[in-house]
């Protein structure tokens, strides 16, 4: 069973492509347009379909030694070229190579009077011979409807045109053609009936002021494709369509370990820090040192040799540098030796795909180890949420398949609660630190959570962290009784227990004496009753002896008496008694 | 502003009398369609321009690389290269009404 399920991906059974050579949109397509077939590049006007044609083109000619034609209906051969060339395109130089060849062709409106029948016999010679002349293997049409509104004899033109993209297939070129966005179809003369084996659709829209480009390919026949709208942008080297990346989820994760700078913060996180390539989010209200934490993060990471590219959206990087230079991070050598290299841009400059593709570029051209984004919330402004998750996801995933770690710092609106838009971006964090004010006793006190780190046991405890002129220092807030103290409560509080301590130390001494003393008391008790019971066993004993005398002079009186009375029995007895008690013992 | 310059075009002819005309037709073969088109426009040019015009057939079968020159797109097309300004008219000539209104031998009704 399942290798049955595995054979049609077999590689024979796959459309030959041709790769526009356009960034992203190979990887749209699964590795570029049919190869041999026609496509319907369709979209309004002003979206880049010229470009997009141009682009295929020129990459065609310069990285795949595939020679082109372009068949102009709009525009001159020489505003072409003056149009390209802002995007570092050498058209000029490519006609003379004999790599393209341009034809404009250009039928006033009007202008031409028609009698009888007629058919476009001429523009398939035209075209027949500008592809053997250069040996062409791709074309451009760009954009064939204008014949619609040269020509009125309407049947006709269908007719050929139908004829036209079925002799191109024959020929055996991979052809653009591009045509206005219809109301209700997707271009204005119908021409996605013609051209059936691939349809892309761009598209420029304002969404609250922004405009974002997008394209999207309705149609590939015989290929899986991603159907998404993707957005797209067209910058200094053309066009490129994000993802640049795959948005597969199959990227390797990295068992290494990097310190945050924080050796505290280290601790928390199971005692080494974060993972490498791992997307860590910091979430916190206005000033609760988001950029700190970031800063710092960044010092550590460029300190160990390692680069960090800081996009800030907020502050310029002289700000940054000056700010964080009063809390005793020194980022400006860091920056001197390339390690550490800012961008900063205004979040309204441009559209959300703008910033994202600069974003891609800078990457690709710095190669960091560390990327820092300063705050993700601002270009949520420049975006609509959806949107904005969409990029940060590219943006991960491009990120972590360069094992690239990332740092997100996000500013929340409400006060304690989390908002509710971090519920959304958060799923896509490997780690989550959540930064609070603690407010109380008439000061604000900055504490931190560390809420997820996946992968690692880490510290579900609050802490208290210090920004001082010597940098962060990650603390213990006092957790009681009386619940959590931060600041100057935690130091009272310390302070009040301290003082709790003093003083039952002071009552134990105290306590001590007394009892000290009662003992002594005692002592005296005993010693005065037993100098009374002395006196008086003392008095007793001379009693005694007194008595005894007293009866041994009466004894001897009375024996004396006796004597003279003969009474001897008494004594005779007294000697048998003292017999019988020395047998027993 | 129409009705001016319809006057000045149906005073035209009259004007350019004496010049010669250059007319080409591009065609595509052999096709029923040249031949009907390189009569129509024969037949066109012997009523109204006799001995003042010249016609050159191009072949675009055999001379592809002249179609860009005279922006031809469809063929038959017959461009009228002097009197300038050119003037383009494609199709088979077989609506005689269009042509003379196409080379400027008659007005636009």
């Amino acid at each position: 069973m399942r290798n049955n399920g595995h054979k049609p991906a077999a590689p024979y059974a796959l459309l030959p492509k041709c790769p526009t050579g356009i960034q992203g949109l190979d990887e749209i397509t699964g590795g570029g347009l049919p190869r041999g077939r026609p496509t319907l590049v369709c979209g309004g006007a002003g979206c880049g379909k010229t470009l997009l044609a141009t682009e295929f083109l020129v990459r065609g000619a310069t990285q795949f030694n595939e020679p082109g034609v372009f068949m102009s209906f709009e525009e001159t051969e020489a505003e072409l070229k003056a149009n390209v060339t802002s995007l570092g395109f050498d058209l000029a130089g490519l006609v003379q190579r004999k790599k393209i060849v341009v034809d404009y062709v250009h039928i006033e409106p009007g202008e031409v009077q028609e009698s009888g029948d007629y058919d476009l016999e001429g523009l398939f010679v035209r075209l027949n011979h500008a592809i053997d002349s250069v040996g062409a293997k791709r074309v451009v049409l760009d954009t064939l409807e204008a014949l619609f509104a040269s020509l009125r004899n309407e049947a006709v033109l269908r007719a050929e045109l139908r004829r036209l993209f079925r002799w191109l297939k024959v020929k055996g070129v991979t052809a653009v053609i591009t045509a206005e966005r219809g109301r209700e179809s997707l271009t204005r003369h119908g021409l996605e009936e013609y051209v059936s084996d691939c349809v892309i659709l761009l598209d420029h829209r304002v969404d609250d002021q922004i405009a974002t480009r997008h394209l999207r390919v309705v149609k590939y026949r015989g290929a899986l494709h991603g159907t998404n709208e993707f957005p797209f942008l067209i910058g200094e080297d053309g066009l490129s369509v994000i993802p640049i990346t795959s948005l597969a989820l199959n990227h390797r994760a990295s068992n290494e370990r990097i310190a945050t700078g924080i050796p505290r913060l280290d601790v928390m996180l199971g005692g080494r820090g974060f993972f490498r390539g791992s997307s860590i989010l910091l979430t916190g209200t206005s000033g609760t040192g988001k950029t700190i934490i970031s800063a710092n993060f960044a010092q550590a990471a460029a300190r160990r040799g390692e680069r960090v590219l800081f996009f800030s959206f907020e502050e310029s990087p002289n700000q940054i540098i000056r700010n964080m230079h009063s809390i005793g991070l020194r980022l400006e050598p860091l920056v001197k030796r390339d390690l550490l290299r800012f961008h900063s841009a205004r979040p309204s400059l441009y559209g959300l795909e703008m910033h994202l593709a600069t974003m891609f570029r800078e990457i690709a051209s710095f190669k960091p180890h560390v990327v820092i984004i300063d705050p993700i919330t601002s270009l949520m402004d420049a975006g609509s949420n959806s949107e904005c998750k969409g990029m940060v996801t590219r943006l991960i995933d491009y990120l972590k398949a360069g094992k690239v770690t990332s740092l997100f710092t996000s500013l929340t609106q409400g006060g304690h609660a989390l908002a509710q838009s971090e519920s959304a971006m958060s799923s896509l964090m490997d780690a989550w630190i959540l930064l609070q004010d603690f407010e109380g006793n008439g000061e604000r006190n900055r504490v931190l959570y560390v809420l997820k780190a996946r992968g690692m046991a880490h510290s579900n405890q609050i802490r208290e962290f210090l920004i001082s002129n010597r940098g962060i220092d990650v603390v213990d807030a006092y957790i009681g009784p009386s619940g959590v103290l931060t600041g100057s409560a935690r130091a009272a509080q310390g302070a009040l227990e301290k003082a709790a301590v003093l003083a039952s130390q002071q009552e134990a001494a105290q306590l001590k004496r007394e009892v000290e003393r009662k003992r002594k008391a005692l002592d005296r008790q005993i010693g005065d009753l037993r100098s009374d019971y002395e006196g008086e066993a003392l008095e007793l004993r001379r009693i005694a002896e007194q008595v005894g005398t007293r009866t041994f002079v009466l004894g001897t009186e009375r024996a004396a008496s006796g004597l003279l009375r003969q009474a001897d029995i008494k004594v005779s007895a007294n000697g048998r008694s003292n017999h019988r008690n020395g047998k027993v013992g | 502003m129409k009705a001016k310059t319809v006057k000045a075009r149906a005073s035209a002819p009259l004007h350019r009398a004496s010049k010669l005309w250059q007319l080409r037709l591009y065609v595509m073969d052999q096709t029923p369609k040249s031949v009907a088109a390189f009569s129509n426009l024969k037949m066109i040019c012997e009523s109204h321009l006799k001995g003042r015009y010249r016609i050159t057939v191009i072949d675009l079968m055999k001379q592809p690389q002249l179609a860009r020159g005279d922006q031809i797109l469809a063929t038959p097309t017959v461009v009228r290269r002097l009197p300038s300004p050119v003037r383009t008219i494609i199709g088979n000539l077989s609506d005689t009404d269009h042509v003379l209104v196409g080379l400027d031998l008659r007005a636009a009704d």
